[in-house]
């Protein structure tokens, strides 16, 4: 079920302010691709105008073309709602509902999309929790509010949250900046599990994260201060680490700036 | 103060510590002393009131809580609240089933809903409509609402009349009713409502709306899944502080509730009375002893808003975060 | 595993296809005409004769068609979206008519009287049931009324307010805080007869100005410690500290350092609760009495004040004339207290303490 994104174009603004300009790129299906950049490249933004999220911040809007295998998703017959639905998003900070039990975390957008059976929920939850591997520490208090796990667990319970509406794109926006050393290694373990079924993008500001677990990694700048983020280069992960063909991912790679 | 300074420095410094502690406990307890003044002025409130109805109450001849005419100054005195308080809670009531959605869909209008360049003026202005003095309401509610409620007062008895409570027993009477009255009490507390509202709904996280969002849902299921129960504590403490306004409304019920004695489920029927309508409009006339009883009725009034105020309190308490000083 | 294939195809909602049909950008505003249109054809065809109605029954075609059409066209989400905006906005346009209705009815009526004459004289020699006569006497006693309140309330309240913020620990604080909020709702009749059964009856003293003063401070009292707490608190402690470190005591700091930082947020939540006790009708009712000769003595004997003089002239007159002075008379207070408000959040505005939250 996991689908190809082809970006084309791709401008992003706040107000009259443009955040990225003409991006292009193809994510390839069943693997993980990083984005990495300085603070203030666009990547977050960049990610957000994948899944129709960026619009929601007012005053923000998007120029250009996202094919989603080939749909354009911001075709004018296009529902963002539905948009939505088939690409998924884990945000930096895990934002499991607050007043909401595990299960029903688990089980939120499928209830929004209507479905009610019992049966079918528990299934769901059962199998987006073990995928999420949370399973073994919350089948015995399900009922328990969600806020109440660790942070790292948090984040998983957001993940199963995005994979129990089975879309076919995952998106995360630093799922681990806000996690300590061995919850961010748990996460990264399922990162490349889940790969098998979705294509997944990540934006990460860890660089050794990016290495660890993507297959292919784009490098955002921005000329300046106020100037709108740009995609430098996307290749293998490998060869973005070893051999860049830019100096400037070289230099950033090796930490002279950013 | 290891090395040692000269003895005019010392002098200055001691003198000065003991002036600063002189001056802190003159502070400390001016400051103090404000605050249990608070508390007796409250403790004074409740005592003298129920002084004053002990009295009262040791006369009555009639059955306090069930009686209703309101005749203390009679050779016999004979007084009771039971139309006051029906009529009171009804009206309240009646305020908060049309002030409370309302409210909220305004408050969920400005957070969410209205472009921005409209939500901020918009906010501003009703807090502005919170300023107007309610004899104001009265007097725009007697001479402008009362006359355009007529139409709507024979509509309800034309269609809604089968159910007994908006039955207009009186044809052709100038809706000066108990109903009319709720609706004047909404618009009152409307504002108050909206205003705790708003602020509540603002504070939801942006995470969890984007949550709710992230997984498609529409601006409503989002409002249902985010917003709604994260502001459940704030619209139920913000209806409690409206319902305590529309109790205690006195000046504008009284102007526009043409009032007598008589207890009737019929709300579109002129009559009943509540508890300030019916002090402010007996007082300049009673006898001292008349004075007494509508003390009495003053501190049951006193009593319900107290409850009301202060579990709306509570729950805000429950949750309000701690800021700023001795943190 | 295997439920896993089969929810996606079982479900129709969760189907992939990302477009469906969507009514046009304009569908909402020509739903809202259409219904405006329609609630005004039934309104004048059905002869009903208040405006009211026909405003309601188009609330209700708006609220109705936007579901309805969405509901065929987008699907049953969608449609309840469309039912959410639409009740919204109609709760919006609630929100609206009566606050325009008041505003231009009061502005209105109020202006047919307000003029020079009506400002400068008083109601003494003036025959009530006739024309004539002002609110002069008026605006003197709601002025002396409501600067002795403030004057006694606004020290007890700021104090207090200190002693919650900058002392307050322990049992009493606690007391104290949950009474300020409790005291916010005593309805304002209750403090009038607490005046005056203490005041008047106990203590014998007669009608006058300050005896309304002292019911509108014990209503000023906890609007004034709520704002002013929440001022202080919005003082960053960095700044205590730092002066507390430059060995400057306590009551110096809040003096110097405390609360003129805080002091526009005080001055505003003071004007605020100025601009309350101002149209307090109820307890001046009962403690000034009302007169209608100056008196400038707020001491002594009877006086007046501008929500009493609405509440004269409509009850006791009840005649156009009197209708007319009593809208001429809530025009001018609604100027005064909107005015206070107005100004009030200017300066909350200009000097909002920097830093805090």
């Amino acid at each position: 079920m996991a689908k190809r994104i082809d970006v084309s174009g791709l401008s992003a603004y706040y107000g009259a302010t443009r955040a990225i300009e003409d991006i292009s790129m193809t994510i390839e299906p069943r693997s993980v691709t990083a984005f990495i950049g300085p603070s203030g490249c666009g990547k977050s933004t960049f990610l957000r105008t994948l899944n129709r999220m960026h619009e929601v911040i007012p005053g923000a809007r998007v120029e250009g073309k996202v094919m989603l295998d080939d749909e354009n998703l911001y075709a004018s017959n296009v529902d963002p709602v539905a948009v939505r639905r088939s690409v998924g998003m884990v945000f930096q900070r895990p934002n499991p509902f607050p007043t909401m039990s595990i299960y029903d975390n688990v089980v939120a957008g499928l209830k929004l999309a209507g479905v009610r059976k019992k049966a079918v929920l528990d299934g769901v939850v059962e199998k987006s929790l073990k995928g999420a591997n949370l399973w073994n520490e919350v089948k015995d208090r399900l009922n328990k509010p969600g806020a109440g796990l660790s942070g790292g667990q948090q984040q998983r319970l957001c993940i199963a949250r995005a994979i129990a509406v089975e879309p076919q794109v995952l998106l995360m926006d630093e799922p681990c900046s806000a996690l300590d050393p061995i919850s961010t290694l748990a996460i990264e373990d399922l990162i490349g599990e889940l790969k098998s079924q979705y294509t997944i993008v990540i934006v990460t500001h860890n660089m050794q994260q990016a290495a660890r677990v993507s297959d292919r990694t784009a490098f955002f700048n921005l000329a300046g201060v106020g100037q709108p983020g740009k995609l430098i280069e996307l290749d293998d992960t490998q060869r973005i680490f070893s051999n860049p063909s830019v100096q400037a991912t070289e230099d950033y790679i090796s930490g002279r700036f950013g | 103060m290891t090395s040692s300074p000269p003895a005019a420095a010392r002098g200055r410094a001691r003198r000065s510590r003991s002036d600063s502690r002189l001056g802190d406990s003159i502070f400390f307890n001016l400051s103090r002393g404000s605050g249990i003044l608070l508390l007796v002025i409250m403790a004074a409130i409740a005592g003298f009131l129920a002084y004053r109805s002990g009295i009262a109450l040791s006369k009555d001849e009639g059955n306090f809580l069930t009686t209703f005419e309101w005749n203390p100054d009679a050779p016999k005195p004979v007084f009771g609240i039971a139309v006051l308080a029906f009529g009171t809670i009804v009206s309240a009531l009646i305020a908060m089933v049309i002030a409370v959605p309302v409210a909220v869909g305004i408050a969920l209008f400005i957070s969410h809903y209205a472009p921005r360049r409209i939500a901020q003026p918009f906010a501003y202005l009703v807090d502005l409509l919170a300023a107007v003095p309610s004899i104001v309401y009265g007097l725009w509610g007697v001479l402008f609402l009362v006359p355009h409620m007529d139409g709507l007062t024979a509509w309800m008895d034309q269609y809604l009349g089968w159910t007994y409570v908006f039955d207009q027993t009186q044809a052709g009477v100038t809706p000066r009713n108990l109903f009319t009255v709720g609706i004047l009490l909404a618009i009152m507390v409307l504002p108050i409502i909206t205003a705790v509202s708003r602020e509540v709904f603002r504070q939801v996280p942006r995470m969890h709306e984007e949550a709710a969002l992230a997984l498609g849902a529409t601006r409503w299921e989002m409002i249902r899944t985010a917003v709604l129960p994260f502001g459940r504590p704030g619209i139920i403490s913000a209806s409690m502080l409206g319902l305590g306004r529309a109790l205690g409304e006195t000046i504008a019920v009284a102007i526009v509730l043409s009032a007598n004695s008589v207890l009737s489920l019929h709300v579109l029927d002129p009559g009943g009375g509540t508890f300030a309508q019916n002090i402010a409009l007996k007082f300049n006339e009673a006898q001292p002893f008349g004075r007494d009883a509508l003390m009495a009725s003053g501190l049951v009034l006193f009593v319900i808003t107290l409850l009301v105020n202060g579990a709306a309190r509570l729950i805000i308490a429950r949750r309000k975060e701690y800021s700023g000083a001795n943190a | 595993m295997s439920t896993a294939t089969t929810i996606a195809d079982s479900t129709p909602q969760l189907r992939r296809n990302l477009t469906t049909a969507r009514l046009p950008k304009w569908a909402p505003a020509g739903v809202a005409l259409l219904s405006i249109g329609l609630g005004c054809a039934v309104g004048a065809g059905a002869g009903l004769a208040s405006h009211l109605q026909w405003g309601i029954i188009a609330a209700a075609l708006f609220v109705v068609l936007s579901y309805a059409l969405s509901a065929r066209v987008e699907g049953r989400r969608q449609a309840k979206d469309r039912l959410a905006t639409a009740v919204v906005w109609v709760a919006f346009i609630l929100a609206v008519v009566p606050l325009v209705a008041l505003t231009f009815y009061t502005v209105q009526q109020g202006l047919e009287v307000l003029d020079g004459n009506f400002l400068t004289h008083s109601m003494k020699n003036v025959i009530s049931s006739g024309p004539g006569g002002g609110i002069y006497h008026a605006l003197i006693g709601t002025l002396e009324q409501v600067l002795l309140a403030t004057l006694i309330a606004a020290p007890i309240g700021l104090l207090t307010a200190v002693y919650l913020v900058e002392y307050g620990r322990g049992r009493l604080a606690k007391w104290v805080t949950f009474f300020v909020d409790v005291m916010t709702g005593v309805p304002s009749i209750v403090a009038g007869l607490f005046i005056l059964s203490l005041w008047n009856i106990m203590l014998g003293f007669d009608y006058s100005g300050f005896s309304g003063s002292l019911a509108l401070a014990i209503l000023m009292m906890p609007v004034v410690v709520r704002s002013t707490e929440e001022m202080l608190k919005l003082v960053p402690n960095e700044l205590r500290e730092a002066s507390y470190a430059l060995g400057v005591p306590k009551w110096k700091t809040i003096l110097r350092i405390v609360l003129p930082t805080a002091i526009g947020g005080i001055t505003t939540g003071v004007m605020l609760a100025v601009a309350r006790i101002t149209g307090e009708t109820a307890p001046v009712m009962m403690l000034v009495f009302g007169a209608d000769a100056i008196n400038g003595d707020p001491f002594n004997g009877p006086q007046q004040s501008l929500p009493l003089y609405i509440w004269q002239q409509y009850s006791m007159v009840n005649n156009d004339f009197g209708y007319a002075r009593a809208w001429g008379a809530a025009l001018v207070l609604i100027f005064f207290v909107m005015g206070l408000n107005l100004v009030a959040r200017g300066i909350a505005r200009w000097r909002s303490p920097k830093g805090g939250r």
